[in-house]
């Protein structure tokens, strides 16, 4: 049973009105499935790890229907593929569309509630400016699904949320349905940076892991405090009809920062933790056994590398930059060859993120770094194992992977058509479909800008 | 006009201020796909025969000199050695620890707020360390030449400085002295250091540059914006020098060549989201944009109407382009490289995206004569790649600066290489 479904049913055996609902913030997203609609005679890399040549891809009622040669095509819109190449629609881990939006002025800086070290309660969801430009720009390099988290302010920043890459006007829109939300947490630098400069906690490394320990353990508390509720209630049901005079017992308050915690450690938030050092991660790997929760994915773990065994047996995914080093001295060791060595294990999770509304944009460009620099040291990495990270890795640290990330069938008709190989600086989106739908024809560009931020300014054209 | 820092006299600097590197070894590259950025064009299977340093032939079947060291590029592209873009290289180690950090001052800074104390003799490149490992990973990826810039800081001022072009072969005397550029910011990111206002800017901008002529020598009581050597270095660049003005807004570009035409300087546009909306002007007035390719986003107002075909757009209207990247312009100055190829993909022709990325950011800065050919009497500095130059799929195998073969490690390597997997690393895990 989920979180919000134990309490929504604990407060539903309530006789009184519903203090929350069961779940608070719905998504309002709405498919809208293309014709069914025939791919023919491209080159395939599925996300699975297979690549088709000369394969066809069906999608009908805004679902992948099949992958394959010679597939039937009756009554679907045939798109000429020859020469090009098929991919799922990419999905960023990592980003902060929307909380950090473009223009990045006062205003927009809704990304980090930088006024103490643990906003478990803050939603980035909440932030979200559905205006911001950069959704756009995302989509046009082929994103059509994205994870919008907190900042790294503070040692846990609060809930991400996992958002499909379309034009709406209010986020709830976007939201991805029963994507489980993600929870943030750093490491490191930036929150002993923050409030150590106020002369506050943490200042140090090891403040930081106090302040970890100390909310999951207020956490631990507050889901025992549950269990005896849950406990008092089943007695309460029990005795109810023998005795008249039984009262029901009352929920003990909510805590929208424990809520969160106790979420948590129940699996049904993902933690994604921003960490950049190997010593750092295995620190971060002890508190999730310590509290007994599971990490999803490292963020920027630019030393990764170094434990890329360990994070293979722990089951936790890296998600890194091709390149970016050197601007803080936890970054300092950053290695081109990263997103390759966290791959090469057996069970190895590597996941290209961007961090930056521009990384974005080009994903597929930073994928194709990762796996060049993979197979000059002497790694076996061709396009179809190096897209993975970019499509179904991520789509596994969402807990999103029977949805979306691989052309299976079943999954939702994302897709990306390359006018040549994805993993080439001169690689376009021809067309992208989200759920079967082309939202992106690269012939047919869009007459207006989709933010509205931009209608009547100097747009520059192509958007 | 001895003084002032004129075209002619960079010309004339161009070779003298390369002068001090010893004499390499002869180097004949032979059968390679020469992209010699000169009349010749682009010659398949061609040779190169590097002598003292300098391009001595480009040609086919160049026999070899007794000495030389003979490579066989088997067909692969032959470039000259890329520009890294305005950066901090050798100026900035890492960028949030400030005692590794020497590209910006921040003179006037704990008086009670912003504070504007413009310090234009601010020379960055004093503080050049040319063993930063940032230049070592930059340049086994084919960055053999960068501008170092001073920085300005938000609470400083918006003349941020001079720096200079810098060839990054590990030695302290890289700086190329045609190549000095006084840098001014302007805009939106600069209005909190200089008046809050950009009529303030150029206001102040206007009683610096008043001060400093020479003609009209201050009276005892005025008020005056520089020190003495600042009013000296500025007066240097008036009257023919080269400021580089980091705009972005249509309207400032216009402004910015109004005040370079009162006041005789070589304007160059660093940023540039809306030059393509002024692309005739800079371009009638020969006014060269150094740009990043990638910024197709407001990141401020000044940047609406940024797009991805900026280049191409500005390049069509013969505006001079050449390259840098904003992200992390120091550390990951390579992405220039990946920036030009992003330029092609949205309409700029492949040699112009070369040529924005060797030759012309060489002229831009004064050494045109010197860098960004392939050439008899230029420098040899050359990269040997793995496959098209401009794409991410392609790493530069050899690279040589002033003849000499640069070695293709870094620090970086050298973590590659401890942690290699399923190589005996016995410090893993």
């Amino acid at each position: 049973m989920g979180w919000k479904l134990f309490l929504g049913a604990a407060l539903a055996a309530c006789a009184g009105p519903a203090l929350a609902a069961d779940e608070p913030y719905p998504s309002t997203y709405q498919s809208h499935p293309g014709p069914p609609t025939l791919i023919r005679n491209a080159i395939v890399l599925d996300g699975t790890g297979r690549r088709l040549d000369g394969a066809d891809v069906l999608m009908r009622d805004g679902k992948i229907v099949a992958v394959g040669p010679g597939l039937d095509a009756a009554g679907a819109t045939v798109v000429d593929a020859r020469g090009r190449w098929v991919t799922p629609g990419l999905i960023d881990v990592h980003s902060h569309l929307g909380v950090y939006a473009s223009p990045g002025v006062n205003a927009t800086q809704d990304g980090n509630e930088a006024t103490d070290p643990v906003t478990a309660g803050v939603w980035a969801e909440h932030s979200v400016w559905p205006q911001d430009p950069g959704f756009a720009t995302a989509l046009a390099g082929g994103v059509t699904t994205l994870q919008v988290l907190p900042g790294s302010a503070n040692l846990i920043g609060g809930r991400g949320v996992t958002l499909r890459n379309v034009h709406t006007t209010t986020y709830q829109a976007m939201k991805f349905p029963d994507a489980p939300q993600g929870l943030k947490m750093a490491c490191g630098e930036n929150p002993k940076r923050v409030y150590g400069s106020h002369d506050r906690a943490p200042s140090t490394r090891m403040g930081n892991v106090a302040g970890y320990r100390q909310a999951f353990a207020d956490a631990q508390d507050y889901l025992r405090q549950q269990e005896k509720y849950q406990r008092e209630l089943a007695a309460y049901g029990k005795k109810k009809d023998k005795d008249k005079d039984a009262q029901p017992p009352l929920p003990p308050k909510r805590d929208l920062r424990l809520e969160t915690l106790a979420a948590a450690i129940r699996g049904e938030v993902r933690v994604h933790i921003h960490c950049y050092r190997a010593d750092e991660m295995a620190t971060m790997l002890d508190l999730a056994h310590e509290f007994n929760f599971r990490i999803a994915a490292f963020h920027h773990g630019v030393e990764a590398y170094k434990i890329a065994d360990r994070l293979a047996e722990e089951g936790v995914c890296g998600a890194l930059w091709a390149d970016w080093w050197g601007f803080k001295l936890e970054a300092y060791d950053g290695i081109w060859e990263n997103l390759a060595f966290v791959d090469a294990p057996k069970n190895g999770c590597a996941i290209v993120h961007s961090d930056s509304e521009e990384g974005i944009q080009r994903l597929n460009q930073e994928a194709a770094k990762a796996m060049t620099r993979g197979q000059r040291a002497g790694l076996d990495i061709p396009p179809e194992r190096a897209v993975r990270g970019i499509t179904s890795n991520p789509a596994k640290a969402l807990g999103i992977a029977d949805r979306v990330g691989t052309l299976e069938p079943g999954e939702l008709a994302d897709v990306v058509v390359w006018n040549q190989d994805p993993f080439s600086v001169y690689a376009l989106p021809d067309l992208i479909y989200i759920d079967g739908a082309v939202v992106l024809d690269r012939k047919a560009p869009p007459a207006t800008p989709a933010s509205d931020f931009l209608l009547g300014q100097p747009t520059g054209g192509a958007r | 006009m001895s003084g002032k820092i004129g075209p002619l006299l960079f010309a004339a600097l161009g070779v003298l201020g390369l002068a001090g590197i010893a004499h390499a070894q002869d180097v004949l590259i032979r059968n390679a796909k020469v992209y010699t950025q000169s009349g010749s064009g682009t010659l398949e299977r061609a040779d190169v025969l590097v002598q003292n340093g300098r391009v001595a032939q480009v040609g086919s079947g160049i026999a070899a000199t007794p000495s030389a060291d003979v490579i066989d590029a088997r067909g692969r592209p032959l470039t000259p050695g890329l520009f890294g873009g305005i950066t901090a290289l050798g100026v900035e180690e890492i960028s949030l620890e400030p005692s590794t950090v020497d590209s910006s001052t921040a003179y006037g800074e704990g008086k009670g707020g912003p504070s504007f104390e413009p310090r234009p003799e601010f020379d960055v490149t004093l503080a050049f360390n040319p063993d930063s490992a940032a230049i070592g990973v930059n340049r086994v990826e084919g960055i053999t030449f960068a501008m170092v810039a001073p920085t300005a800081l938000p609470d400083g001022t918006m003349f941020a400085g001079q720096g200079a072009i810098a060839r990054l072969d590990g030695r302290v005397e890289a700086f190329a002295p045609a190549s000095r550029t006084l840098f001014v910011d302007l805009g939106a990111n600069a209005t909190a250091s200089s008046g809050k206002s950009r009529a303030a800017q150029y206001m102040l901008l206007e009683q610096a540059t008043r001060e400093s002529q020479p003609a009209k020598p201050l009276a005892a009581g005025d008020l005056r914006l520089l020190t003495p050597a600042g009013r000296e270095v500025l007066a240097r660049y008036l009257g023919g020098g080269r400021i580089a003005f980091s705009v972005d807004r249509a309207a400032d570009i216009r402004q910015v060549l109004a005040y370079a035409e009162r006041n005789k300087v070589h304007p160059v546009i660093v940023g540039g989201a809306q030059a393509w909306q002024v692309a005739p002007l800079l371009a009638k007035a020969r006014v060269p944009v150094v740009l990043d390719p990638l910024v197709d986003l407001p990141g401020t107002f000044d940047q609406l109407g940024a797009t991805l075909e900026n280049a191409a757009r500005l390049d069509r209207a013969g505006v001079p382009i050449a390259f840098t990247q904003f992200t992390d312009p120091t550390h990951n100055a390579h992405k220039v490289r990946q920036a030009a190829g992003v330029a092609v993909a949205h309409g700029l022709p492949w040699d112009a995206a070369l040529r924005a990325l060797t030759l012309t950011p060489a002229e831009v800065f004064g050494l045109g004569a010197e860098l960004g050919r392939i050439a008899p009497g230029y420098s040899a500095d050359l990269v040997l790649w793995s496959g098209d130059p401009l794409d991410v799929t392609s790493v530069a195998e050899q690279v040589w600066i002033g003849g000499r073969p640069q070695s293709m490690r870094s620090r970086q390597t050298e973590l590659r290489d401890r942690y290699r997997p399923n190589v005996a690393a016995p410090t893993r895990n």
